[in-house]
Formats: structure tokens, C-alpha cells, sequence
């Protein structure tokens, strides 16, 4: 049962009187429980593909359908609806609210939730921040959590609503190497839990670790495999740690 | 998205920026505090006058000779005893000689107005006797120099002790004290009512040097009823005429004054000046609400990124909406408040320390703190719509 599919998807812009043509016919469909990464280069269209995926924008021709949803007839509202219950935002920059704790920035989401029945948003968003490994810092801001903390706090808030798939956009762009690997090894577990994940990424090093690539390019898909030889990040990461160790020793 | 959940995340906002939250709500706070200020020092002169009129009687008439070159005549006890005797809508007559003289007696000397006046001017004034008595025709018959002390002359003199009894000597004259008025505070004029001697008339007409002459300040009349004020007036201007030998359409040599008239017009003066001060700290209430507008678009600004979170997990642009325009409501609300705890300790301080009668009117609170919140509303809505009318990608984007 695919969660999403996307057919005849085109997006045009109209740019100074001259039309742009971000997606030309796209057609998609994601399964439950992948891990897919969308790579291309700039401008090949990904940017539109992921507001399109979390209804941030509309297409302007084709069918969308989100976990049984027809998106095509949903009004602005009815789109932060969907937003709210079925997509689990990641951004490259984190966009955390500032001089506000960990705690309330997860529990953002269940702030605009329409659902009537009641839960306590503060246990939930504290289990989430758990499941993340940050139960020691509930209450600590942005400015004094490390990046890829302040990004465990946002997978949290994106992981809170319990969506249909969790959208992250370059998640590692603005990390080092042991944070992006931390990271990873999170989305790998989350992803073995079957929580279904679409990352957009530029290093073809991160997108072996996801079960499934597409490549875009011109505003088309060029390229739909399966990872063969799939990465485990948390060996890698255990790896990363023991050299990064023999080298401080050498630079001592 | 309850009411109360938005409240409370709208203080929290206004909490992070307290230092920008008060700074923005300080127009609202001077503007509602001059507002109920002004107002308050507004309806205290008026409430006092009120009071000043209603102490002095409302039906008080004074004849004053006029000033000027060239006038011929002169009030003087013949035209007190006329009107006394020919007028209908007059109630009480005296005529009144006075000056200010030095006083000596007691503990020592003061300076007072001494004014000659006829038994019927307590029933005019409407004032009693704290202790004694007033002195009566016969005292005026006889030119006895006995003397009435006002409240302030008698413990200026004699402190606490008991004045009646006393002797006291004005200018040249010994006079004998047989009583003591009723304190009645300020005039008015803002002059002291109880800063004052009273002796018979006659008394002051001849043996008084320097008023010794038979030549009256003014005549104070008291009319039957409020209500025949302009007819008494009427009748007061054909009898004195009449005495003067004045034609009817020739420049007459007194003027009459309805007491109740004059104090009204100062009243008007006043309060003409009050409203206008009163208009004035209203503008300062709209430059007020300006502000919070200006401070809440630099925040739709500031926070564009902080908008493109919300809405992208899952905030409606009437979220987004109420969100701002309760925030800038919120400010307001508190800047008016805080404006009535300022205008309430500054009425106070202004009563206090300056004597300066203030009143501060309920419903002015109400209506000053309501119209503070009408701005938020009003000024908010513009950021506020602002806000609500981003584009998700675009805020999201913004750097």
C-alpha cells in the first residue's frame, strides 16, 4: 500500500513574464516504510518536488495522493491540516523556535492539532525527545544545544504528530562528520521501526545509507534503483570514532 | 486551538521581548495615564466648584459700584435700605464696607479682611456661628464695637484658647469678641473664606478710620428662590436707577452680579481648557497605538522565519492571525493598565502635594481601557494580517 503517489505531477512558474518549468510529468509512488534519498543537482527541480511532497505547495497539473488523501482539492487550510497530521518536516537549518526549550519547540505541531482528543502534549513530546536520545536536555534552548542536538530536537518535533513520512531536506548540510553519522544512525533506527522517511541530499556518500534512490534532473526523474549495498551508519560511526582517535594521538 | 492556550503562548511572546514589550506598551501607558489625569483634574475643579456654589448659595446676588471716571454716585446705605424695603424677589440685604487692617490681640498681630456687614449677610452666605454670636440691629444702632472672628483669624490669635470674650484691637479701635464663624476653607477664588473679622456696619462706617465714610464696597443680596434670579436682577437695577436718579437707558452707575454666573463662567474656562488638554493626551494615545503597529510589523519581520515554522507544522493563517493580533492586543492591555496604576498614584500625588483636586471617574477607567484595547485590535490587525498573509516556502526561506 504506497503512501504517496504522485502522477502527471507538473509545476510551472510564471517568473517576469517568462514560464518556468520547475516539474515537466512526474510520476512517484512511495511504499510504507522506505528510507528514500532524491538527489540531482540545483535546479533539477528537487526543492519543488519536497513542498509539493509536504504540501507546502501545490502542483499545477496532476494527481496527489497522500495516505489515501486526494491533495488536488484541498483548500489552504485543509493543506496545514495535512501538514499538521501527515508530514514530519526536517530542515537543513533546523528552524527551531529561539529562547524556547526543547520541550516546547516539540510540542509545537500538537499546538495547531484539530484533533479533539485529548492528549498530554508535554509526556508526548517528552517521550519523542527520548526516543531521540535527548531526555537530559528537555529543557535546554537551541543556542545551548550543539547542531546535531538542535537537529535531534527537530526530527523529534517532526516525529511528534506521528505523520505518514518524515520529509528532511539536506538534514546533515550544516553538520560535521560525527554529527551527520549521528544523525544518520538515527534515521536508520527510526526507519527500522518503520517510520518511512524521504530525504533530499547532494553527497551520494549519505544516500548509501537509505533502501532507495531517484535522481532528478530538468524537472524530470531520471533514475529510480535500490540501494545494493546498503550502509549501516552506526558502524561507520563506531569506525569514524576509533580513527578520529589514532589520529588525535599521531597530532599529539 | 483553545483561547486560553493562545493567551498563554501570546504572554510567553511578549514575556521573551519584555524589554521591546514595555518600551512598545510606554505610548499606551502615558497615553491612557494623561488621559485619565487630565480628566480626573477636569471633573475635581468642576466637582469643586460645584461644592463652592452650593456652600456659597446659588441664589447670591452682589451690586458693585461701578469703577471708573466721571460716575456720580456712590452705593451707599440709602440704596441697601431701599432695596430692603421696595424689592419683592429679595429675600435678605447688607451692605458690606471692607478693607484689609491689622489686627492685634491674643498672641499677637495678623492681617485680615475686616468687613462691615449687617446681621442678614449669615442668612445670605448661609453660613453659622461656630460658637458665640452674630451681633444684631441693635449692635449696628449703637455702633458697638464688637467683632465676629472667621476660623483662620481666631487660631492665628488665640490658637486653641477660647476667643470669645477677648478684646482685640483693628487699626485704631478696641473691639470686644462675641463670636467665632463656622470654618468654611477655600473660595472660589482660592482665597482663605475663614481669613476674616466681621463687625456691625455702622460701626465700620464711622468710627473705622481709614473706611470712616458713608460710602458701601458692594450690597450682597440673597433672592427668594433660584428660579427669580433675572427677575431680581431687574427689579435690583429699576430701584438703584431709581435712587441714583439714573435714566433707564443711560450707563448705570453699579453692576450687578450673579455670583452663581460668575463661578460658572470660570468653571467653563476651565473645563474648555481641560478638554483641550484632555484632546491632547488623546492624540498621544493614537501616537501610542501607532507604535505598537510599527513595533509589530518590525516583528512580522523579525519572526517571518519564525512563521514559516508554525505553518509548516500545521498553524492556518487565522492561527497565524490571532496569534499577532492578540499579542498586540495583550500589549496594549497591559500598557492601559499600567496607565491607570500611573494615573491613579499621579492623582494622588497631584492632591497631595499640590492641592490639586482630582476625581478619578470609574467609568473613565473603563472607557480609557477599553479604548487602549480598540487600538490593539486596531493597529494590530495590519501586522497581523501581514503575518498571516506569508507564504509558507517564502517564510521559511527567509533570511
Amino acid at each position: 500500500m504506497p503512501i504517496i503517489e504522485l502522477s502527471g505531477i507538473k509545476r510551472l512558474y510564471e517568473l517576469d513574464g517568462i514560464t518556468v518549468k520547475a516539474i515537466q510529468g512526474l510520476d512517484l509512488s512511495i511504499d510504507a516504510g522506505e528510507f528514500i534519498s532524491v538527489m540531482g543537482p540545483s535546479g533539477s527541480g528537487k526543492s519543488t518536488l519536497m513542498n509539493i511532497l509536504g504540501c507546502l505547495d501545490k502542483p499545477t497539473a496532476g494527481i496527489y495522493i497522500l495516505d489515501g488523501i486526494n491533495t488536488s482539492k484541498a483548500s489552504i487550510d485543509e493543506f496545514a491540516l495535512i501538514r499538521n497530521e501527515k508530514v514530519g518536516f526536517v530542515f537543513q537549518g533546523f528552524n527551531l523556535l529561539a529562547r524556547t526549550t526543547a520541550v516546547e519547540n516539540v510540542e509545537l505541531p500538537l499546538f495547531y492539532r484539530r484533533n479533539k482528543q485529548k492528549i498530554n502534549q508535554k509526556q508526548r513530546a517528552i517521550a519523542v525527545l527520548e526516543e531521540v536520545g535527548l531526555g537530559e536536555r528537555l529543557y535546554h534552548t537551541p543556542s545551548q544545544l550543539s547542531g546535531g542536538q538542535q537537529q535531534r530536537v527537530a526530527i523529534a518535533r517532526a516525529m511528534v504528530n506521528n505523520p505518514a513520512f518524515i520529509l528532511a531536506d539536506e538534514p546533515t548540510g550544516n553538520l560535521d562528520t560525527e554529527m551527520t553519522l549521528e544523525i544518520m544512525t538515527l534515521f536508520q533506527n527510526l526507519n527500522n521501526r518503520g517510520k518511512t522517511i524521504i530525504m533530499v541530499t547532494h553527497e551520494p556518500e549519505l544516500a548509501a545509507y537509505t533502501r532507495r534512490i531517484i535522481t532528478m534532473r530538468d524537472g524530470k526523474l531520471v533514475s529510480d534503483i535500490p540501494v545494493k549495498d546498503r550502509r549501516n551508519a552506526a558502524d561507520d560511526l563506531l569506525l569514524w570514532k576509533k580513527e578520529n582517535v589514532v589520529l588525535q594521538k599521531i597530532g599529539n | 486551538m483553545g483561547l486560553l492556550r493562545l493567551l498563554k503562548s501570546s504572554f510567553k511572546n511578549i514575556y521573551k521581548n519584555r524589554m521591546r514589550s514595555l518600551l512598545t506598551s510606554l505610548g499606551i501607558i502615558i497615553g491612557v495615564g494623561s488621559v485619565i489625569v487630565m480628566v480626573a483634574i477636569g471633573d475635581g475643579s468642576r466637582i469643586q466648584i460645584e461644592q463652592q456654589i452650593a456652600s456659597m448659595g446659588t441664589n447670591l446676588i452682589t451690586v458693585l459700584p461701578r469703577r471708573g471716571v466721571g460716575v456720580p454716585h456712590r452705593l451707599t446705605k440709602s440704596d441697601s435700605e431701599k432695596l430692603k424695603n421696595e424689592a419683592t424677589y429679595i429675600m435678605a440685604v447688607s451692605g458690606i464696607r471692607q478693607r484689609i487692617f491689622n489686627i492685634v490681640g491674643g498672641d499677637g498681630n495678623w492681617s485680615a479682611l475686616v468687613m462691615g456687614v449687617e446681621p442678614d449677610y449669615l442668612i445670605i452666605r448661609s453660613w453659622n456661628m461656630q460658637e458665640g454670636n452674630f451681633f444684631e440691629e441693635e449692635d449696628l444702632l449703637h455702633r458697638r464695637r464688637v467683632a465676629v472672628l472667621g476660623a483662620t483669624v481666631a487660631s492665628q490669635l488665640f490658637g486653641a484658647r477660647d476667643p470669645i470674650g477677648e478684646r482685640i484691637r483693628i487699626g485704631t479701635n478696641h473691639f470686644r469678641v462675641t463670636g467665632v464663624l463656622e470654618r468654611r476653607g477655600i473660595g472660589a477664588a482660592g482665597n482663605d473664606q475663614d481669613d476674616v473679622v466681621m463687625v456691625p456696619l455702622d460701626t465700620a462706617l464711622t468710627r473705622m478710620s481709614p473706611i470712616r465714610a458713608p460710602l458701601l464696597s458692594s450690597i450682597a443680596l440673597s433672592v427668594i428662590h433660584e428660579d427669580f434670579m433675572s427677575r431680581a436682577q431687574q427689579e435690583i437695577d429699576i430701584i438703584l436707577r431709581e435712587s441714583h436718579n439714573t435714566a433707564p437707558n443711560a450707563p448705570a452707575s453699579f453692576e450687578i452680579l450673579n455670583m452663581a454666573d460668575v463661578i460658572a463662567r470660570a468653571a467653563k474656562t476651565s473645563r474648555l481648557l481641560t478638554n483641550l488638554l484632555s484632546a491632547i493626551a488623546g492624540v498621544s494615545l493614537l501616537v501610542g497605538g501607532i507604535g505598537i503597529m510599527n513595533i509589530m510589523l518590525v516583528s512580522v519581520t523579525e519572526r517571518t522565519r519564525e512563521i514559516g515554522i508554525r505553518m509548516a507544522v500545521g498553524a492556518r493563517k487565522k492561527d497565524i492571525l490571532f496569534q499577532f493580533l492578540s499579542e498586540s492586543i495583550i500589549l496594549s492591555l497591559i500598557g492601559g493598565i499600567i496607565g491607570v496604576v500611573f494615573a491613579v498614584f499621579v492623582c494622588k500625588f497631584l492632591t497631595a502635594f499640590m492641592a490639586m483636586p482630582t476625581y478619578i471617574n470609574p467609568v473613565v477607567i473603563m472607557i480609557s481601557v477599553l479604548f487602549a484595547a480598540m487600538v490593539g485590535i486596531f493597529f494590530g490587525f495590519y501586522p497581523a494580517k501581514k503575518a498571516a498573509g506569508l507564504y509558507p516556502i517564502d517564510a521559511l526561506r527567509y533570511e
